[in-house]
């Protein structure tokens, strides 16, 4: 039995979370820090970073008081040490570090992206590889095979904008506020998806995407037509990312003869893309699996998870390690 | 008391253990500035060069800036998290202070100068008193034009250091009272930090490992740039 104290810090969310054998979720607590830049429209790395060294050290108290474990269960300290914000980063693998010193167990790194993936196998232990996961989130638009838990092969990215970054450039240009998924996410929910023809960017061609276009296409059109209803143009630019997304993972579902699809990612909670991806599973005969919406958004149990498999491969990251903000999927196709 | 010591808030990475006993171990490097890759193994290296397990650390002292943010937050955040799973308290200790101590042996007034960027310092004045120094104002935040006519309005021989007071060494001798300290004390000493946070534990002047915070001095510049924007954007609305 081996319980880790995972530790995420990689953007605006300080979290932490006590994950038994790399399955069994004992806590996850996720302090967020959305209100904190809600005014700037965006998430601001200064902010964030000073927040999370404010927020941690309560954050892993609770964790572990939540959990029921004392300082002499815990086997191993993981850390998110990338991709993500560089400031916000180091405040988790500094404490991390510091914590594994202190109780003289192994420190594991943690890639962001693999806890993504690994997300998705914490709530369906039943998922079977090959899978195709499509993460969406204000900072990723990426189509991964996952061939088994520690071995990734990317099949198709952003080539500009995430697809969450288009969420919310969108709503700040609606005037709907911060973040944009959510409130567009909503406002779709009253509008015609059907009522304006947005472009979809790169439909019919391989697995990369664009979303800088879009974003532009609405702006202009709403600029053309400033009558026009706020809930239609919600509605059709949300149809046109999603109609996007479920072709793209569709089509590398069919290029790698995937068992499944699972999304994540905090995109992953849009309730339309939920429903077409479930669709599209349902059609093409294809297991699917979509997380619960604090499985998608960024959180802890997912680095205590993804680290659990990283110790009984790799072993322990030695204590001189650092943080690196451009971290990719390991590349062990 | 044994006390570590953790300063990163300069491109300077060090850390130190002590007591009543004086420094037992310190280390530090300058060059480099990867701060959160080399103190934790550097923490470990002094550790068992003195023989001393952590568990017989009583407290843990920081170096809480003013400085660089992201490496001021790698040692914060390290002691933190050290202090709060060792169950021990914490002692917070500025940068400038921290500059200003191993100057103390001097008759004029010390000023303790940290190179902020963009053209500004981090500085505050100190005069030696029996068994340390004393602060004679607030910790600043400004130009070394300001700093230059803060120093220039105490009508009094001055001690710089720091590497602040290295970098803008030009404007302050320009004013003809200013001594700039050697490029050997430009960055805190670990070792100063335990001897200043032992003198500090004694008098129990503790901070729990959840309040203790870094200084900052300035605000993000998101913040700064929405502060200035706010007034003009409620006066068109
Ligand atoms: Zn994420």
């Amino acid at each position: 039995m081996t319980t880790i104290l995972g530790i995420e810090t990689s953007c605006d969310e300080t979290a932490a979370a006590v994950v038994r054998d790399g399955h069994d979720v004992l806590s996850s607590v996720v302090s967020s820090q959305v209100d904190l830049h809600a005014r700037y429209g965006g998430v601001v790395p200064e902010l964030a970073s000073r927040a999370h060294v404010q927020l941690l050290t309560p954050v892993i108290a609770e964790s572990m008081v939540e959990a029921g474990v004392g300082e002499n269960d815990i086997d191993a300290v993981a850390a998110t040490v990338g991709p993500g914000l560089i400031g916000s980063l180091l405040v988790g693998v500094a404490a991390a570090k510091a914590m594994a010193l202190v109780w003289g167990v192994p420190f594991v790194a943690v890639n962001h992206l693999e806890a993504h993936f690994v997300a998705a196998f914490l709530e369906e232990p039943e998922l079977r590889p090959p899978l195709v996961v499509l993460l969406v989130s204000g900072g990723h638009t990426l189509l991964v095979e996952v061939k088994e838990i520690g071995h990734y092969r990317v099949l198709g990215g952003t080539i500009d904008d995430a697809a969450g970054e288009a969420f919310d450039k969108v709503a700040r240009y609606l005037g709907l506020g911060y973040p944009g998924g959510p409130a567009i996410d909503r406002e779709a929910a009253k509008g015609d998806p059907e009522a304006i023809r947005f472009p979809r960017a790169m439909l019919d061609e391989g697995l990369d995407f664009s979303f800088s276009g879009l974003k532009t296409s609405v702006i202009n059109y709403v600029r053309k037509h400033p009558d026009v209803s706020t809930v239609d143009v919600c509605a059709s630019f949300q149809q046109a990312v999603v109609e996007v997304l479920v072709a793209k993972a569709r089509r590398a579902a069919r290029e790698i003869g995937a068992a499944g699809m699972a999304l994540a990612g905090g995109v992953a909670a849009n309730s339309q893309l939920r429903t077409h991806l479930l669709d599209a599973c349902e059609a093409d005969g294809l297991q699917a699996f979509l997380p619960s919406r604090a499985m998608c958004t960024d959180n802890a149990a997912m680095v205590g998870a993804a680290a659990w498999y990283r110790l009984r491969d790799h072993g322990p990251t030695p204590l001189d390690a650092g943080a690196d903000p451009n971290l990719r999927i390991p590349l062990t196709a | 008391m044994l006390i570590l010591g953790i300063d990163t808030a300069t491109p300077q990475v060090g850390c130190a253990i002590g007591g009543h006993e004086g420094v037992l171990a310190s280390f530090h490097a300058a060059r480099g500035r990867r701060h959160a890759e080399t103190l934790v193994p550097a923490i470990q290296f002094i550790c068992q060069q003195t023989h001393i397990e952590l568990s017989e650390i009583g407290a843990i002292a920081v170096d809480v800036g003013p400085g660089m943010f992201t490496g001021l937050r790698v040692g914060v955040a390290t002691a933190k998290a050290m202090a709060s799973s060792l169950r021990i308290p914490m002692v917070g200790v500025p940068s400038l202070d921290l500059l200003a101590f191993p100057a103390r042996w001097t008759d004029r007034r010390i000023v303790s100068v940290v190179d902020a960027r963009r053209g500004e310092v981090f500085y505050c004045f100190y005069r030696q008193v029996p068994g340390g120094i004393q602060r004679l104002s607030e910790l600043q935040v400004g130009s070394p034009r300001q700093l230059c006519s803060e120093i220039q309005a105490t009508g009094e021989e001055c001690l710089a250091v720091g590497d602040g007071a290295i970098r803008y060494r030009d404007e302050l001798e320009e004013l003809h009272r200013v001594e700039i300290g050697e490029a050997g004390n430009a960055y805190p000493s670990p070792g100063s930090l335990v001897q200043l946070a032992h003198a500090r534990a004694l008098r129990e002047e503790f901070v729990n490992s959840w309040e203790l915070e870094p200084l900052y001095l300035r605000k993000a510049d998101a913040e700064i740039n929405w502060q200035t924007r706010a007034p003009q954007t409620k006066g068109t609305r």
